[in-house]
């Protein structure tokens, strides 16, 4: 494997006297899709927020395509290509879908306030840009007739689309997906796994998967890793995190030694 | 809007030109009160990309009026007899952009500090420095201390107050309604949000008290040459509430809204002259039956 576009090395953060994440070690590869799982209070989500700029480790080092991203705030990860969705659903509800979608957009067509105010032909055109980036973006995901809806108002799985399509609007290059599957129904379930392997296939990025559901994660990961009390207890493919001892004993205990 | 925007602005100031050049006919009682509006409509639509389109809950907007009002009154005060009678409205547009950008200086002092600071605390610290400056203009004797400045020269007319008030309108309007402009509301709406999809919150944040405090020290440049006298008292506490009554009232974040409600609140107690002393009585019945009734803003209607 050539160098690993995200590559987490012996990373620890201390919350006082706990420790939530202790030594991680996590590459992620170009085009990977890795899942994070483990059960609750593991420290996924909080591994997250590490690779997101939202904690500082304590100890270790986090790379970002070779490029260190400790004193990088999350919009400066943001703007280098990382994108994320979160566990409870933070979409700008007082916006429409439409401009949901547009204000990710704008990373990547920075116009600044005098372009703005000058309304000229580069501002027309930009904007015009941004449109139709923002509509083909919705619609691959069949949301383009939801454009002028607040995002408050669309029902919790479009919401969840929506966000996911919100951060693909910032042109990541790792997308980070907390939990997508919180609350969805079975067939929902399958839709998403199809909409995830979609996203990976058409835009050819890196996702990292955190996630409770084990169908899931099983389904579509092609490398999945497994915390517990925030150490890294297994990490393989599918089945031979399936079959490992320790992973069983962390969800579903030990058997106890007569 | 797009294109739209910048007809609006050349028809509006057009238009304030044009009601200006007659306005010797009009009743003098009645054209004071027109030019009050249009200072307070810039007061509220600035006030309203801090408080209403970027949620931060700003309660100095009168501090930053009177740094505006002041520094542009000694400005005019110290050259108003150097330059010839033709020039004035150049030294009144210099005087008015002088104290627009001591204003925002203002705004990016008050603003970068606070900016770790959410809802009540902000307010609290913008409280707090409202009635800093209030202090200060009352012991600075160059600037007539508690007694005032008196002797502002009578520059400011109806064009000068709704022309400034359209330019006003203009640049909020489309500073907000861009794509660059969204991220003053995603900032609203959920700033770790907005940090995700790359959005610098802190950069927006100082821009809407940068931006803000600029239009409110010129709205306070325009209040001193229409008052001709500038009191500290008449910048306490209450003015910013005021102004934050027009801005709720109006709906935060809905700029047509905003200015009818700076429109009504301006004429309101001109109306109740008669018992003046009631008028805060009426404010404050007015904002307990607005916010039971309509929380969102009595003129917020469609989408922001």
């Amino acid at each position: 494997m050539s160098a690993p576009l995200l590559n987490l090395e012996k990373v620890t953060i201390r919350f006082g006297g706990l420790t939530a994440v202790s030594e991680l070690d996590l590459q992620i590869g170009a085009n990977e899709l890795v899942g994070l799982i483990g059960p609750n209070g593991a420290g996924k989500t909080t591994a997250f927020n590490l690779v997101t700029g939202v904690y500082q480790p304590t100890a270790g080092k986090i790379s970002f395509g070779e490029k260190p991203t400790a004193k990088f705030q999350p919009h400066q990860l943001a703007q280098l290509g990382i994108a994320r969705t979160f566990q409870n659903i933070r979409l700008f509800a007082s916006m429409t879908a439409f401009d949901n979608v547009r204000t990710a957009a704008r990373l990547h067509c920075p116009r600044g306030v005098r372009n703005a105010l000058w309304r000229g032909r580069a501002f027309r055109d930009g904007e015009k840009e941004i449109t139709d980036e923002v509509m083909t973006l919705l619609d691959i995901f069949q949301l383009g007739k939801f454009r002028d809806a607040l995002a408050k108002g669309l029902s919790y799985g479009d919401q969840r689309r929506l966000e996911i399509v919100r951060a693909l609007a910032t042109k990541p290059k790792l997308l980070l997906l907390d939990e997508p599957a919180a609350g969805m129904n079975a067939s929902e379930k399958t839709e998403l796994m199809r909409l995830i392997q979609f996203i990976k296939d058409k835009f050819q990025i890196s996702i990292l998967l955190v996630e409770h559901d084990m169908q899931v994660v099983m389904g579509i990961c092609e490398r999945i890793a497994v915390l517990d009390y925030g150490v890294k207890i297994a990490e393989g493919t599918p089945a031979e995190v399936r079959a490992n001892s320790k992973v069983i004993a962390a969800y579903l205990g030990e058997k106890k030694p007569k | 809007m797009h294109t739209g925007a910048k007809r609006f602005l050349f028809a509006a100031i057009f238009v304030a030109a044009f009601v200006s050049y007659f306005s010797a006919q009009f009743n003098r009682y009645y054209l004071g009160i027109a030019i009050d509006v249009g200072i307070n409509i810039i007061l509220a639509v600035s006030l309203n990309l801090i408080n209403g389109h970027t949620g931060q809950f700003s309660l100095g907007h009168a501090g930053f009026m009177a740094v505006g009002g002041y520094t542009a009154a000694s400005i005019t005060l110290a050259l108003s007899q150097k330059f010839p009678a033709a020039a004035t409205p150049v030294l009144f547009t210099g005087a008015l952009l002088a104290g627009g950008l001591t204003a925002a200086l203002a705004g990016l002092a008050v603003g970068v500090p606070t900016l770790r600071l959410r809802g009540d605390y902000l307010a609290i610290v913008t409280l707090g420095f409202g009635e800093i400056i209030r202090v200060i203009f009352e012991n600075m004797d160059c600037v007539g201390a508690a007694s005032g400045l008196k002797g502002i020269p009578n520059y400011t007319n109806f064009f000068w107050a709704w022309s400034l008030a359209a330019v006003t309108v203009f640049v909020i309007t489309c500073l907000v309604n861009s794509t660059y402009g969204r991220g003053f509301i995603a900032v609203h709406d959920d700033e770790v949000a907005a940090s995700a999809m790359g959005i610098n919150p802190t950069k927006y944040k100082v821009t809407a008290f940068v931006v803000g405090a600029f239009f409110a020290g010129i709205a306070g440049g325009l209040y001193a040459h229409h008052k001709q006298f500038l009191s500290p008292t008449g910048f306490d506490f209450m003015k910013s509430i005021d102004i934050v009554v027009m801005v709720i009232l109006g709906g935060m974040g809905r700029t047509t809204g905003v200015i009818i409600a700076a429109i009504l609140l301006t004429l309101l107690p001109e109306f109740l002259r008669g018992f003046a002393e009631y008028r805060m009585i009426i404010y404050a019945l007015l904002i307990i039956v607005l916010m039971i009734a309509r929380p969102q803003g009595l003129f917020s209607f469609g989408k922001k």
